[in-house]
Order: structure tokens, then C-alpha cells, then sequence
């Protein structure tokens, strides 16, 4: 049987934020409970598929999974059980919001073996959440936290977010020591980044000068500069640092963990373990097909295949493995990106060690560059 | 074919300033008199290039023949030749008129009287023209038949009570101009059985014909199987086929005789060998002079071509020469640039013409070019007495062996409403132009009389001019000599680099403008890479300007998740098919368009 990851979108939150451009909405109970069922009928309908497979890690994300009732989340995962054969030590992790979490959902979350929380703070700094849309406070945030630890949860991953507008290089590296002091198990750090179709993107879509923006009683809100690229770079750097202070490694561009505590599904991802994704907009990846949920699959063919293994590969820290490539198709990794690799080395962007090939730290910052040259 | 009785043939052109409506009225012309129906009818027939239906200009003359029955009951046969309206073209629509005896003048009712107006009646009265005013699109609103009459006499000095007041567009009164024509136009004289003269006023390339000359018999017959002579290139052949045109169509007749429009086909395989003006005359018994009017068109504008991929070089040069079987303007040779590697250096009649020629080369050959800044011919006189005529700015000799250069010098007409001539004269002056006079054509209008160095107007002068008079000058010029000037080369330097393909020449007073404007320029254009690039600007050794693009700091898609596979990878791509537009210098890549665009650095909008 061949290792597998599930992914299960929930595209349902409260109030959406000003820099979300994920598939993800308010919506009433109604919508949610058709949703939910919708998503079992899609789960149960993947029975033969599910025969080749073991589940090795299930993502239930967002959105803010955590709004829909404890029940809901149990009917998924009866059908997920029903379907698929789920490894005793899976990785199962759901996604929350401060704020969205009683004792009662966290009860229903340890019973259906939800083994890893995933809890969206973004920042430390309560003029930092506001800007950014959020509907907590930090101090939302830490009850929702103390709480999932005395529910048992001992892996928690913390989301956070830098270059966010009016933030400074010293308030993000408080946020960093706050969240780290609490000694999550993982933390996810964030770049802010502008994207069309967000409220965000009508603000600062065009350049870093500050905006006045009419609200929708009829003020005017003025939008604090983002900061500069410099400024957004130092953060990145003061990321890696302060966390290695507290025993973080950086394994992933913006993730970091203790260890042990890497997050095995994202890493999927990046290792080309196979994935299927169920709910709105969710991928999926089998059998050298690629699709999105609704769209026609596509068939990746060789070049395809080996460029992906590249470009996704190196967004881990430890590189892409060279035997690793040889094994998967059959030719050296030299042959084929002899070109590129000399160029991207001689420019001090990506560096070998072993028998892996990894971007160095300029190169982590120029990343889509170094990466757009494996493309064939 | 039964005897053309020469009473019954009327030759005449339309000329017009641009849209005033002239291919409308042509148009209709050919739909009333039935050569065409309304169903077959394309819009503007005579503009057949998708191009010029599309930019609605006329680029290339075109003929037609038609048959009109007229009130008093004969049939009349009209060859209608469609003129060229820009100035661009001057020299092609001059050959035109010399082949028709009168002109119909179209005048737009609401714009009047504008440059070209005035250009195209002078130079049909140079040809002894008879010129017949028609008042256009008096059904537009602002339509002020009665001023634009009185205008047309007090200015043009011509008989304008009766000309027919006419919608072209919705065929209001056009049968008045067909009886006009019969009236007011003359028609043609000549001797059929003197010896043969024509003049060539045209010739298109047809890869199953030759070479097909467009042609007015003067003097003399022409047939199947006469033997002729080009009497300027000295050229002999034997005609192939005679005809006449029909609507988007040759048809082949016995013979073509004095006072007669047509076509002959020979064995001509080059368009160089039947230049626009020269006298076809029968090689056996040749006439005793050429008619008049025949010289050589030089180009005047300059620039280089190249194919943006290298490899596409052979089909580059495979196009110019099919162009230029229909072009015996265009002219080119290969050079090579450093930047951009193997490309031709394209002469052409201004910069209208470069403008079609590229996006024809773009368009029917599908070929992605890069072209440099177009340049003049400037003249460079050297200590040791030798005379260069400079094409390309590279070529220019060491500033030591340089006694003094000349540039080209245009002598321009700008007509423009009173409230704006002192922005066009502050434009004038900006360009290096020297006042020669003005003209009051009325109260509220005037005529601007400059010399002008023509490069100064080669670039962005036509879109300065309109977007400060809102549209309302019109600009018409000729060439004028030249004057001995203090120029300079201006050179480019990226990221220390000089980069030849950008080098310029310009007059030593503006060239530290040029020079830090197209620093400026350049450092929009120029993406930013991993490292600092420094953009300079330098005459000889000096640096005159200075910018600098930064290196860039991050390009990193920090959040990424499974789902976004497919959207990170069409990033990339996105990014791969960037790097392909650009032209690599040194390690600086470039973008193609950056070539072009630092060429319009009017910044006064």
C-alpha cells in the first residue's frame, strides 16, 4: 500500500480577513451542514482508490475549520474511517481560530484522534491583529491556547505573519519572543504578501505609501505604510535567529520546529507524496495527475515531474537529495540541470552538501528566481 | 473592345487632410456606380492592407476604374486614384496626382481647412491640377458648410459656391460630385499615335505576374508584346498583358491608349528596375524626352533591425525583401551590434513608414523584432577632406578626426487655432526650430513657418504637437538641406557596459537632458536583478547622468501549500517566458521593449 495524505477544505469563517485570498466565506448553518455532507458523499466516493492506500497524515483546513460544530467534524471523520485506512500514528492536524474553540469541540477533536492543532495568531500586537481583519485579540489567543493544552494537545503550530502593515522590526521580533515563550511545538512565520483581490490589494496593491481608505459607515481609515523591503528582510533574518533561541530549527522556508515536530504533511508536499483533496478548490495529486476539485486532471510527463521535484524540493532547508532524483528517474540530477546548478553555485545561491543540493540563505530570498531556472 | 472616345475618360485623385473622409467617399463612389453591390462591399475598398483598414490611413496608392452613367445619358469610364495622406508619403502622392487631370478635394464641414488641406491643393496645382472642393459630413452636428466654403476661397483662393455639400458616410448628394467630375474635370489629352510615353505612378509585386506597373499613357498606345524601356533605370522588357482595375482586381484588356489609366505586366522580376516617375517609352521608337518629375527617393529616418530570437535572422532578411518588391523605399543592410547581435539597418521615408514596416514584418511574417532609436542622415566632413553619410550612430568616427557634421533640416508648416500657438512655438523652440514667420488664415487660426532639424522631429514631435494643442494642429513638412550643427554621441553604459544599440546622436545643448531622461527611462524599464546596476549616460569618456537600479532584495512566495502547486509553477513560468523577452548584456538582461520605448521622453502632457 502506498503512503498517502488527505487534505479536507472548510471554506467557511466568520468575517473574512483583509489579506485572505484563500476560498473561504461566511456562511450560514444551513450551508455549512449541506457542505458537510456533500463532503462525506465525495469521501465515500473515492472507496476503490482508497484500496491502494495508507493514510499517513489528514489536514483539515480553511477558512476556520474550527467553526463548524463538534458533530460535523465527527461525521467527516466516520466517513474518512469508513473509506480509508488511516496509520495508527497519522499526523492529523485541523486548523483554528482564537476565539472559534469551546472545551466541548476540543473534547470531540481528541476523540475522533485529532493529534495536532494549528492555531492562527498572526501577530502579538493587538493594533497589528485589528489592521489585519483579525476578529481576536491576542489575549483570545492565549485562552484558546491554555486551553488546548489542558485539553492533551501536545503538538500545537502557531501561525504568524511579518511585513504586515504598521509592524516594526522590534513589535514583530516581540511577537516572535511572546509566541515562542510559550513553547509551541511548531511555528509557522509568515511573509504578508499582497494579493489581487483582497482588500488589502486595493490599499497596497500599488506601492508602500500609506492610504485613506473610506470605511463603509462613512469614516475614513487611514492605513498604516507597509514596511520596506529591507525592513521585511531583516524580519525574515530576526525569524530564524530569536526562534534558534528558544530551539526552533528552520526546516521549510517559513517553517520552523522543535524537533521531531516538523509538519509531516507539509513536508508531503514538497517530497511529491501522493494527496487527495476533498471540499471547494481543494488539489489533488495521484497516479502523475495533478487537479484541482471540479477541473480536468492533468497528466504530468517526465520534465514535468522532474522540475517539480526541484522546485518544490528546495523549498526544504535540508535540499533536494541527488540520489533521490537518480532513483525516481533514472538519470543523474547533473545531467539534466548541469547548466544551472554550476550557474545558481557559482552565484552563491544554492550550495551541495552531501548528497543534498539546497538554496543558501540569499538564495532563500531570491527563491522563485533560483527555482525558475529548473524549469525545462 | 469598342474605341474609348478620350472626351469620355475622366482621371482624377481625392485628396483630403487625414479623415476628412476621403476612402469614405472613394467608397461610395465605387458602390453608386455600381461596380461593386453594398453587399459585396467592404468598408474602404481602395484601403486594402489589413493595416491601413485598420489604422485608417492609405499607405499605398490605389486604383480603380469605374463606369458611370451620367444624367445626360452617356457613359462615362472614371479611374479614380486613391492618394497616399501622409506626409510621409509626399513623393508617392505627388507621382499620383502627375497621373490624373483634376482632383476632387474633400474638406471635412466641421474641421475646415487644416495643413495637409493646404499641402495636398498646392501640390495639385503645381501639376496644373484643376481642383474641385467638396464639402464633407454635413450631417454632423457641428457641420458649418457656409464658413468652411468662405474659408476654402479666402484661403485656398478657389471657386467653392457650388462645390456639392455631401455625407460620404450616408451617401448624401455624392450622385452631385459624379456629375461634377463630368463637369469640372477635364478630360484628357494626348496623342495615341505619337510615340508611347507613361508614367509610372505605381507598381505592386505579384509572385505569378512580376512586377505590375500602375501606369497613365500620356502619349502613344501600349499592348501585348510591346517593347518597352524604363527610361531613368534603362530597363527593357516586353509587356506581358495590359489592363485595367477593377475593384480590388486587375482585367486584362488589347490595349491601352493616351489619356488611359492601367496596368502592364512584363517580365520584371525587381520593383527597383520600375522606379515611381520614370517615363515607359517603346524600346524600338522611343520619345524624345522622359516626362518630368522623376527622382530618386532617399530614405530619411534609420534604425536598426533585429530578430529577437538570432536564428529567426535569415527570415528576417527573406521579409525586408518581399517588403520591398512593393517598397521600393524601404532600404536595408545587414550590420551587427553588439547587444543585439546580427540585424539590418532599415532606411525608410519617416517615421510613419518605419512604424508600417515593422508592424508588418510583426504581423505577416510573425516575426518578434527589436528595433533601435531611429536616426537621421547626418553628414560628418573629416579633417582629412572625406564626407560620411552617417546611418548608424556607431560608425561615428573618432571626435579627433572630425572637422564638422551637418544634419538634415526640414522646413514645416503647423497649422494650429490662435489660443494655442504659443505652447506649439514654446515646442518649436524646445526642438531647436528657427521662426521663419506666421500667417493669420483667420481670426482665430494660423499658419507656424519653421525650419526645423528633422531630428528633433523624427521621435515624438507629432504626439507633442497634438497633445498640446488638444488635438487641433496639424503639421505638414518637407526637406530643407542641411546646416552644420554641434552634435554628439551619446553613449550608454549599463552596468559599465556600453551598450551600442542605444548609442545616439544628439545636438551637444540637449544632450545632457536626453541624458539623464534616458537614464531615468532606462531604469523603469530594466527589471531588477540580484545585483546593483548602474545606468549611465556618456559622451566620450565623460558621464554626464547618472541611476541606478537596486538589486532586488526578495523574491520568495513565503506562504505555500499543496493546492498552490499548479499557481507556483505558472509563477515560475511566468517569470522563465519574462527572461525571454529580454536581451542579455553582459549580465544585464534587457528588455526588447526598452530599445524603443526611451524614444518618447516627452514628459510635458
Amino acid at each position: 500500500m502506498r503512503p498517502l495524505e488527505i487534505y479536507v477544505h472548510i471554506p467557511f469563517c466568520i468575517k473574512k480577513c483583509s489579506y485572505c485570498d484563500f476560498l473561504s466565506a461566511p456562511a450560514g448553518r444551513q450551508e455549512q451542514q449541506e457542505y458537510v455532507e456533500s463532503l462525506c458523499g465525495q469521501i465515500r466516493s473515492y472507496g476503490e482508490t482508497a484500496k491502494a492506500y495508507r493514510v499517513i497524515s489528514i489536514f483539515i483546513g480553511g477558512g476556520t475549520p474550527s467553526i463548524l460544530e463538534g458533530e460535523q467534524i465527527a461525521q467527516i471523520f466516520l466517513a474518512l474511517r469508513e473509506v480509508f485506512f488511516i496509520e495508527e500514528d497519522a499526523e492529523i492536524t485541523i486548523e483554528m481560530n482564537p476565539g472559534t474553540v469551546t472545551q466541548d469541540k476540543l473534547k470531540v477533536y481528541r476523540d475522533v484522534k485529532i493529534n495536532r492543532l494549528s492555531i492562527g495568531l498572526q501577530s502579538a500586537d493587538n493594533r497589528e491583529l485589528k489592521v489585519l481583519g483579525r476578529i481576536h485579540t491576542f489575549e483570545d489567543f492565549l485562552d484558546t491556547y491554555r486551553m488546548s493544552r489542558e485539553a492533551g494537545f501536545e503538538n500545537i503550530n502557531i501561525d504568524l505573519m511579518s511585513a504586515v502593515p504598521g509592524q516594526t522590526a522590534e513589535s514583530y521580533a516581540a511577537t516572535l519572543h511572546r509566541t515562542a515563550g510559550l513553547a509551541p511545538e511548531h511555528i509557522s512565520a509568515y511573509s504578508l504578501i499582497i494579493e489581487e483581490g483582497t482588500p488589502f490589494y486595493e490599499v497596497y496593491g500599488e506601492g508602500p505609501s500609506p492610504k485613506v481608505k473610506e470605511t463603509e459607515t462613512g469614516g475614513f481609515l487611514a492605513y498604516p505604510e507597509l514596511p520596506d523591503e529591507d525592513t521585511e528582510r531583516q524580519m525574515y533574518y530576526d525569524t530564524k535567529r530569536i526562534l534558534a533561541e528558544y530551539g526552533y530549527f528552520r526546516y521549510e522556508i517559513s517553517n520552523y520546529a522543535k524537533a521531531g515536530y516538523e509538519c509531516r504533511h507539509n513536508i508531503g508536499y514538497w517530497n511529491r507524496t501522493e494527496y487527495l483533496g476533498f471540499g471547494d478548490g481543494a488539489a489533488s495529486f495521484i497516479d502523475h495527475r495533478r487537479w484541482t476539485a471540479g477541473q480536468e486532471p492533468e497528466k504530468l510527463s517526465r520534465e514535468d515531474e522532474m522540475e517539480e521535484y526541484m522546485f518544490l524540493g528546495l523549498r526544504i532547508i535540508k535540499g533536494v537529495s541527488k540520489t533521490g532524483f537518480e532513483k525516481e528517474f533514472g538519470v543523474p540530477v547533473e545531467r539534466v540541470y548541469q547548466k544551472v546548478l554550476a550557474d545558481m553555485e557559482s552565484r552563491q545561491l544554492l550550495e551541495q552538501e552531501g548528497d543534498f543540493i539546497r538554496l543558501t540563505d540569499r538564495g532563500i530570498d531570491v527563491s522563485n528566481y533560483v527555482m525558475s531556472g529548473f524549469l525545462l | 473592345m469598342a474605341e474609348i472616345n478620350q472626351s469620355k475618360i475622366r482621371n482624377f485623385c481625392i485628396i483630403a487632410h487625414i479623415d476628412h473622409g476621403k476612402s469614405t467617399l472613394a467608397d461610395r463612389i465605387i458602390e453608386m456606380t455600381g461596380l461593386l453591390t453594398s453587399r459585396e462591399m467592404q468598408s474602404q475598398v481602395l484601403d486594402n492592407m489589413e493595416l491601413e483598414r485598420e489604422r485608417g490611413i492609405t499607405i499605398k496608392a490605389q486604383t480603380v476604374r469605374i463606369v458611370y452613367k451620367a444624367r445626360n445619358g452617356e457613359e462615362y469610364i472614371f479611374n479614380l486614384i486613391d492618394t497616399p495622406g501622409h506626409v510621409d508619403f509626399n513623393y508617392e502622392v505627388s507621382r499620383s496626382l502627375a497621373a490624373c487631370d483634376g482632383a476632387i478635394l474633400v474638406v471635412d464641414a466641421a474641421q475646415g481647412v487644416e495643413a495637409q488641406t493646404l499641402a495636398n491643393v498646392y501640390l495639385a496645382l503645381d501639376h496644373d491640377l484643376d481642383v474641385m472642393p467638396v464639402i464633407n459630413k454635413v450631417d454632423l452636428p457641428s457641420a458649418e458648410p457656409e464658413r468652411v466654403i468662405e474659408e476654402i476661397e479666402d484661403i485656398i483662393g478657389i471657386e467653392a459656391q457650388d462645390a456639392p455639400r455631401i455625407s460620404a458616410k450616408t451617401g448624401l448628394n455624392v450622385e452631385e460630385v459624379l456629375e461634377q467630375i463630368i463637369e469640372k474635370i477635364p478630360a484628357p489629352e494626348g496623342d495615341a499615335k505619337a510615340p508611347l510615353k507613361a508614367l509610372i505612378f505605381d507598381s505592386v509585386y505579384d509572385s505569378y505576374k512580376g512586377v505590375i506597373v500602375f501606369c497613365r499613357i500620356k502619349e502613344g498606345a501600349i499592348r501585348k508584346g510591346t517593347p518597352i524601356l524604363m527610361m531613368a533605370t534603362g530597363a527593357k522588357a516586353e509587356v506581358v498583358e495590359v489592363g485595367y482595375f477593377g475593384a480590388g482586381q486587375f482585367i486584362p484588356c488589347e490595349e491601352l491608349s493616351a489619356g488611359m489609366v492601367g496596368y502592364i505586366t512584363a517580365s520584371i522580376k525587381n520593383v527597383k528596375d520600375t522606379r515611381v516617375g520614370d517615363t515607359i517609352t517603346n524600346a524600338q521608337s522611343p520619345c524624345r524626352e522622359p516626362l518630368p518629375g522623376y527622382k530618386k527617393v532617399n530614405p530619411m529616418v534609420y534604425c536598426g533591425m533585429y530578430p529577437a530570437d538570432g536564428a529567426k535572422y535569415p527570415d528576417l532578411r527573406d521579409a525586408l525583401e518581399k517588403l520591398q518588391l512593393n517598397d521600393a523605399s524601404l532600404q536595408f543592410e545587414p550590420e551587427t551590434s553588439v547587444a543585439l547581435g546580427f540585424g539590418y539597418r532599415c532606411g525608410f521615408l519617416g517615421l510613419l513608414h518605419l512604424e508600417i514596416i515593422q508592424e508588418r514584418l510583426e504581423r505577416e511574417y510573425n516575426l518578434d523584432l527589436v528595433t533601435t532609436a531611429p536616426g537621421v542622415v547626418y553628414k560628418v566632413y573629416k579633417t582629412n577632406g572625406e564626407v560620411i553619410e552617417l546611418t548608424n550612430p556607431s560608425n561615428l568616427p573618432d571626435p579627433s578626426e572630425i572637422e564638422y557634421m551637418e544634419e538634415p533640416i526640414v522646413k514645416a508648416e503647423i497649422m494650429v487655432t490662435s489660443e494655442y500657438i504659443g505652447a506649439i512655438m514654446d515646442l518649436c523652440q524646445e526642438r531647436r526650430g528657427i521662426y521663419e514667420g506666421m500667417e493669420y488664415m483667420e481670426e482665430t487660426r494660423a499658419v507656424l513657418h519653421y525650419r526645423l532639424p528633422l531630428n528633433e522631429i523624427i521621435y515624438d514631435f507629432f504626439d507633442a504637437l497634438k497633445s498640446r494643442s488638444r488635438g487641433y494642429a496639424s503639421f505638414d513638412y518637407e526637406l530643407d538641406g542641411y546646416m552644420q550643427s554641434e552634435l554628439v554621441k551619446l553613449d550608454i553604459l549599463i552596468n559599465k557596459e556600453e551598450v551600442d544599440a542605444l548609442s545616439f546622436i544628439v545636438h551637444a545643448q540637449t544632450a545632457y537632458e536626453r541624458g539623464r531622461k534616458m537614464c531615468e527611462k532606462l531604469k523603469e524599464e530594466i527589471p531588477r536583478h540580484l545585483f546593483e546596476i548602474p545606468i549611465q549616460a556618456a559622451i566620450g569618456s565623460k558621464i554626464i547622468a547618472r541611476e541606478t537600479v537596486r538589486a532586488m532584495r526578495k523574491d520568495v512566495l513565503a506562504k505555500c501549500y499543496g493546492g498552490d502547486i499548479t499557481r507556483k509553477k505558472k509563477l515560475l513560468e511566468k517569470q522563465k517566458e519574462g527572461k525571454k523577452r529580454m536581451r542579455q548584456v553582459g549580465n544585464v538582461e534587457i528588455p526588447q521593449k526598452a530599445f524603443m520605448s526611451v524614444l518618447k521622453l516627452d514628459d510635458k502632457k
